[in-house]
């Protein structure tokens, strides 16, 4: 396909649920995974006579999130109700702020193989989940779990600024650093904590106007989202070319099936009867907020990016891994505290760390181990207290479970032995039952000696010291040389 | 009971000369005798009144204070939620709706003693002065059988009226407490927008909806706003204000006052004993030394518009909640989702209520929403503007509460005329203001008139001392 007779232009819609304590509207809690229901009352479940009271906390972290994004923080915003018919929706309006949003004309800078660039931020506005529907097909029956409702949610919604899908995933992945390193959300693509819209169009390269887009939804991870941009373009371009026009749309992706199916044609969109909230006054963001923000505003990705590379002399390459994952910067500070030994702190955590995070399908955030037990157990292995074979062991027993390194090792014998005498006596058995190895390190052979060191440890149940071990089957082995 | 005063009674509570139970019984057998005849009670709270009645007595009796309207039966809308009773708003959908918390309003006044005693008829969810919307039949004027007793809050005021209870609340959008005690001989309140909670009334239209308190004389109505007043954290439209006794200014009067009677309510159609009652009213006003004047208020009937526009926009919104799905009427005749909303829509709903809804739904729609929502926003605005203007000159203003002094049970009066009855009342639900409407004079046939008088926002004192003022010399 001819693609680069065509452009496209991406505006993103994105969804980030923010992690305060309680719901928007009222104090239920927002806790994900509950039993369904428990985390409901009069307010969030749409009781006749109930009224919405506005959470403080929400209007903070929306601030402040505007502001990262170099946004115009609004001091008087309004919120209006937009009014549509669904079961997950208790009220059957949703309260957003369609007219006057909390936040505007912001931008964030990405880097593309252009150089850089500034996407433009059009607004952040603030707005309360719905619930979930669970349908039971064999019953032919719907229950409703109204704990989402009433969570709160952000809208950023970008300008058409990007130019292919390598550009919305450098934004997103930045933005959601962002949002993490100020902890308004854990931004969980698979969890439904950040939901992204993705409008795109495309129009011949020549051309002023934007295309007619469509509205591209259920995108569930980064990699679907950038699979479902390059299909859009080319359904889009290949529709133009047969000399079709664009319908403004909204679509579904199928990830499985790698293709995209119409959801809601124009035809079909919704007269959502916006009207301002009356049972809301309006909301103002005074400047102790704004100077709250600005004090209590953290290191970003390559601030502390420099710090641990200037600071805490680790490898820029752990550095940058670590500072991917809010979590992982604080686990990675919070150990250091305690155990001034940066670099071998960092090597446990890009290391075994990725290793069983990516095995586990695992967040950083679901990492069981306190710092105060890993920076135990880097002492102990710097300390040769257990080897690094057991060590290995330990620490994922430690990752999953938090257990007491000290403790562990002590109950089930894990200790390193560094006893001469003990060790010698294994090798001179070793080399005893094993003439052909001895032979052939001794014809020259140093393969042989891997072997040697392995049948070592067998013997001494993996808790030898390995250098121990080395150093005195050489002893021994060269004795006769 | 018929002649004693909360203030009284409390009294008379206290120093055992009543039983709590005995008054109790005593309305429990009123509404017993004369609720077939009268329908004011939707549901009734019986058997946990006198329940009630003995705990407070007991308590009483041990020497505690059970608060200021200890032991006093009081009646309240059905729209208004108290924990453990159904609360219906007159309609069939919620005809089995069992409320799962209290309004702020009532625990207010259980804080203070009070027994509720059941909850009254009204117009289907507040839509409507007749209370002949309701789903539960109609309710009948305790004045004269055979009229009605206002709207929306009708069977508020007849319970009063029939000495079922001895105060009451009901609610007031454009005219719903006013209208009624004017209707029935009784002193109705509007309250400032934002005085009393609205945590717990079913919404009708949010930016107009305030709880009032109705009762058979000024003082009792004092009492009772006293109770329902002040801020609440769960109602964020509601209003700081001070804690104020009331009760000790009503007898103030009204010398230096200035009172201002808008030219413009004089329309052809107002009755002329009513006009007669205002005027009468004007006169007592300033023979006790206040300075009446008349006044212009531009453009009135662009008021019952734009309270109709922005009412109904907010009601379609509001009532989106009973469709079905979480609790309340589900039609049974369905196939998919949308089958079951418009269903249950059709039977659950009268047509007054379905009738407002999409009026409502039309004024908020793409394309209509700047010419009416937005120019009704506007409407009002100037409205506030020109009534704020005469508030810097005059501290109240007089007027009519209704056009007619009573409207028969068998009269079919078109519903736009209905509508356009509420000139007098509106503007203080537009702008905020409270209002009170109280009893002064009587028609040739004998049925009660009442009289408004309107105060700037949080001016309840003024406005009571008033009316205080024209409640002793009615009939002189």
């Amino acid at each position: 396909m001819r693609m680069n007779e065509y452009k496209m232009d991406i505006g993103l819609e994105i969804h980030i649920e923010l992690s305060t304590d309680t719901k928007i509207f009222c104090k239920c809690s927002t806790q994900f995974g509950c039993e369904p229901n428990v985390n409901t009352c009069p307010v969030c479940t749409g009781m006749p006579g109930a009224l919405p009271v506005l959470n403080k906390q929400a209007v903070r972290y929306a601030a402040a999130v505007g502001d990262a994004l170099n946004c115009k923080i609004n001091t008087i915003s309004k919120f209006d109700r937009k009014n549509y018919y669904y079961p997950d929706n208790p009220q059957n309006y949703q309260i957003t702020q369609f007219y006057t949003p909390i936040c505007e004309n912001g931008y964030l800078e990405i880097d593309t193989i252009d150089g850089k660039k500034n996407i433009g931020i059009r607004e952040i506005h603030m707005e309360e989940d719905a619930g979930k529907l669970l349908h039971n097909d064999l019953k032919n029956v719907s229950f409703i779990d109204y704990n989402r409702a009433g969570v709160p949610l952000i809208e950023i919604v970008t300008m058409p600024d990007f130019s292919n899908g390598d550009e919305v995933t450098c934004f997103l992945e930045k933005l959601r650093l962002i949002i993490q390193y100020l902890q308004v959300s854990d931004c969980k693509l698979n969890e439904g904590s950040m939901r992204v819209d993705v409008n795109l169009s495309v129009r011949k390269k020549e051309c002023e106007e934007l295309g007619t887009r469509t509205e591209m939804k259920n995108l569930n991870s980064f990699r679907a989202i950038k699979r479902a941009i390059d299909n859009e373009a080319s359904r889009q371009i290949e529709v133009l070319k047969n000399g079709g026009i664009i319908d403004m749309e909204t679509r579904r992706w199928d990830d499985l099936k790698e293709e995209s199916f119409v959801m809601r044609s124009k035809e079909e969109a919704k007269d959502y009867r916006y009207f301002p909230e009356p049972d809301l006054p309006m909301v103002y963001v005074d400047d102790a907020m704004l100077k709250d923000i600005e004090l209590s505003k953290p290191q970003f990705r390559h601030e502390k990016n420099d710090y641990y590379i200037n600071e805490l002399k680790i490898p820029e390459y752990d550095a940058k891994l670590i500072t991917l994952d809010y979590d992982m910067t604080v686990l990675f500070e919070e150990t250091v505290k305690i155990c001034d030994k940066p670099k071998n702190i960092s090597n446990w955590l890009i290391g075994e760390a990725n290793r069983i995070l990516k095995e586990k399908e695992w967040d950083a955030c679901d990492i069981k181990m306190s710092p105060k037990n890993f920076a135990m157990f880097v002492n102990m292995v710097s300390e040769g207290i257990i080897n690094s074979n057991v060590a290995k062991v330990v620490f994922e027993k430690m990752f999953l479970e938090d257990i007491n390194p000290e403790k562990y090792v002590e109950e089930n014998g894990l200790k390193q032995n560094s006893d001469g005498e003990m060790i010698k006596k294994i090798v001179q058995d070793v080399i005893n039952d094993n003439e052909q190895s001895v032979r052939d390190y001794k014809a020259g052979k140093d393969k042989a000696i891997g072997y040697l060191v392995g049948q070592v440890m067998k013997k001494a149940a993996g808790k030898a010291n390995p250098k121990l071990v080395n150093e005195l089957l050489l002893e021994e082995l060269r004795k006769d040389m | 009971m018929n002649r004693r005063t909360v203030l009284e009674t409390v009294k008379d509570i206290k120093s055992g000369k009543i039983r709590i139970k005995d008054l109790i019984q005593e309305c429990i057998e009123n509404i017993e005798k004369k609720d077939n005849t009268y329908n004011a009670f939707i549901s009734l709270n019986k058997e946990n009144a006198i329940d009630r009645a003995e705990k407070l007595q007991a308590r009483l009796d041990a020497g505690e204070d059970i608060g200021i309207l200890g032991g006093i039966p009081v009646a309240i809308k059905d729209n208004i939620l108290v924990e453990g009773l159904k609360t219906t708003c007159g309609s069939k959908m919620l005809e089995n709706y069992m409320a799962p918390y209290s309004a702020t309003v009532i625990n207010k006044l259980e804080e203070n003693g009070a027994i509720i005693i059941g909850k009254t008829n009204m117009d289907e969810f507040a839509m409507g002065s007749t209370t002949k919307t309701s789903y539960y039949g109609e309710t009948k004027n305790p004045v004269n059988i055979e009229y009605i007793p206002g709207g929306s809050s009708g069977g508020s005021a007849t319970a009063i009226g029939t000495d079922m209870c001895m105060v009451s609340l009901g609610s007031d959008t454009g005219g719903s407490v006013r209208q009624p005690a004017a209707f029935c001989g009784l002193v109705g309140l509007k309250p400032t927008y934002g005085m009393v909670s609205r945590y717990g009334l079913v919404a009708y239209a949010s930016s107009f909806d305030q709880i009032g308190p109705m009762g058979k004389t000024v003082e009792d109505v004092a009492l009772t706003l006293q109770v329902i007043m002040g801020c609440d954290s769960k109602d964020s439209t509601s209003q700081f204000n001070l804690e104020k006794d009331y009760l000790s200014t009503l007898s103030k009067g009204v010398k230096g006052l200035k009172v201002g009677i808008p030219r413009e309510f004089f329309t052809e159609d107002l009755e002329d004993s009513i006009k007669e009652s205002v005027i009468n009213a004007a006169k007592v006003l300033e023979d006790n030394g206040a300075i009446v004047e008349e006044i212009n208020v531009g453009n009135t009937e662009y008021a019952v518009m734009a309270y109709y526009i922005i009412a109904c926009a907010q009601a379609s919104s509001n009532l989106a909640r009973f469709d079905g799905v979480k609790y309340g009427y589900r039609s049974m005749n369905y196939e998919s989702l949308g089958e079951m909303y418009d269903n249950t829509w059709k039977e659950g709903f009268g047509e007054e209520v379905r009738k407002r809804i999409s009026l409502g739904e039309y004024v908020l729609s793409s394309g209509f929403y700047e010419e009416h929502y937005l120019k009704a926003l506007k409407v009002r605005r100037l409205i506030w503007e020109e009534y704020e203007k005469h508030f810097e000159k005059y501290d109240l203003i007089l007027s009519p509460v209704t056009k007619v002094s009573g409207i028969k049970l068998s009269d079919d009066v078109d519903s736009v005329k209905l509508y356009m009855d509420d000139l007098y009342t509106v503007s203080a639900n537009l702008c905020g203001y409270p209002a009170i409407s109280v009893p002064f004079g009587k028609n040739e046939c004998g049925l009660p008139i009442g009289v408004q008088i309107m105060g700037k926002s949080f001016s309840e004192e003024t406005i009571l001392r008033a009316a205080f003022l024209l409640e002793q010399r009615n009939g002189d």
